[in-house]
């Protein structure tokens, strides 16, 4: 699915396309999907308001139960759009707890694994350390699911996920990409302004994606399925990254190829993007080829 | 930010309540709950000094389409344009005709 052949480009309905509400619809079977804590139970921020920015009803963040094909599932969905997907108090706690409840519904009997729609630039800076507990909060409700079911993360694009949200990407158990996804803990302007042009240009959008893109990402086993932006080839590999069920060991645990990674690197002179794949590989650090 | 609150008499019943759009730039998002005999219009906008732009829009939306629901909008920086059509998408999808809840 990853070439880009003209036949799939014409019969293919865009994932990127979609707004949060429409993607997490779109991945569960039809007529099965249904919205908890939805625009209407009005569970908005309550901190944007006095500062002047304008809320949204489900802040941004959209949690829909459904099937799977065929089996319970959950879907956590964050709207690029608004805030730039950043996570709040409100909205990192209807993940967090979405999360939670799928555990507590497994340990009763009902295997629910969840899925996490990422395109998030990370801590929303209004809600400042409201925000950055919910992000632990997520990133510890994650460990606590994916002990029981999977958790799939995906990155479909067109923002990307940074900032502390990257961290819980790199929790799930499964990750997928698109080559329009980017994946990187600190952005492309917050490294530029923190460290100079010198460092890293972030108008150079060929440098980002061949740093932070899905195809990098992929290649270098920071993530796990590279798919093409098409709501069928999304579904497919979520389904296939949930029955593919529990790894042996989680890629945040393998943490002797990550160090690996880590020292097969000179910071003073590191290397060209498209070599990493092949360094890494040579210091035995790249992922178990799942 | 701004919030402006209008009236305008209303005679066609909503069938259903329905929320569509999003809170994103150059964009709102509606939701729509069954009321009587008045369409009651909630405004929160990020931009600030539009209330005549906003009653004229509105005015003219509820003239033409007598729907009687209260509507909120979060709005950020839609163009009236952008504006009428969410509004249209709100009553058709929420109308006894239109398709499900969120459908956008």
């Amino acid at each position: 699915m990853t070439r880009t052949d003209w036949q799939a480009m014409l019969r293919r309905t865009s994932f990127i396309e979609l707004n949060a509400r429409q993607r997490a619809r779109a991945l569960l079977d039809d007529g099965s999907a249904r919205e908890l804590c939805g625009p209407f139970d009005r569970i908005e921020s309550p901190w944007l308001e006095p500062q002047g920015v304008v809320p949204q009803s489900d802040d941004g963040v959209v949690v829909m139960k459904g099937a799977l094909d065929g089996d319970p599932a959950v879907v956590v969905a964050v709207e690029q759009a608004f805030q730039g997907g950043g996570i709040g108090e409100v909205s990192g706690v209807k993940m967090a707890t979405a999360l939670s409840l799928a555990a507590r519904d497994t340990r009763a009997g009902t295997p629910t694994p969840a899925v996490l729609l990422l395109e998030t630039g990370g801590v929303r800076l209004q809600e400042a350390n409201l925000g950055l507990a919910a992000v632990a909060e997520v990133c510890s409700a994650i460990l606590e699911l994916r002990a029981l079911q999977p958790v799939v993360g995906v990155i479909a694009g067109s923002l990307g996920c940074y900032g502390g949200m990257s961290i819980a990407a790199a929790l799930c158990t499964r990750l997928i990409m698109t080559e329009e996804a980017r994946l990187g803990l600190n952005g492309p302007e917050v490294i530029e302004s923190e460290a100079g042009i010198e460092e890293f240009d972030a108008s150079d959008h060929p440098l980002i994606w061949s740093l932070d893109g899905g195809r990098q990402r992929v290649g270098t086993g920071l993530a796990d399925t590279l798919v093409l932006d098409d709501v069928t080839a999304l579904r497919t590999a979520v389904i296939d990254a949930v029955r593919a069920g529990m790894p042996a060991e989680q890629r945040s645990r393998r943490i002797k190829e990550l160090r690996a990674a880590l020292e097969a690197v000179d910071p003073a002179r590191p290397p060209e993007p498209a070599a990493l794949a092949d360094v890494w590989a040579r210091a035995g650090a790249k992922g178990d080829g799942r | 930010m701004q919030t402006l609150t209008y009236e305008f008499p209303a005679s066609r019943p909503a069938a259903r309540r329905t929320h569509v759009g999003v809170v994103g730039s150059g964009d709102l998002e509606v939701l729509m709950t069954p009321a009587d005999g008045t369409a009651r219009v909630r405004v929160r906008t990020s931009v600030d000094g539009f209330d005549t732009v906003w009653r004229t829009v509105l005015e003219r939306f509820f003239a033409r389409n007598p729907v009687a629901a209260d509507f909120e909008l979060n709005d950020f920086g839609a163009t009236p344009g952008v504006v009428v059509l969410r509004l249209r998408q709100a009553i058709e999808s929420g109308s006894s005709q239109g398709g499900t809840e969120g459908a956008a």
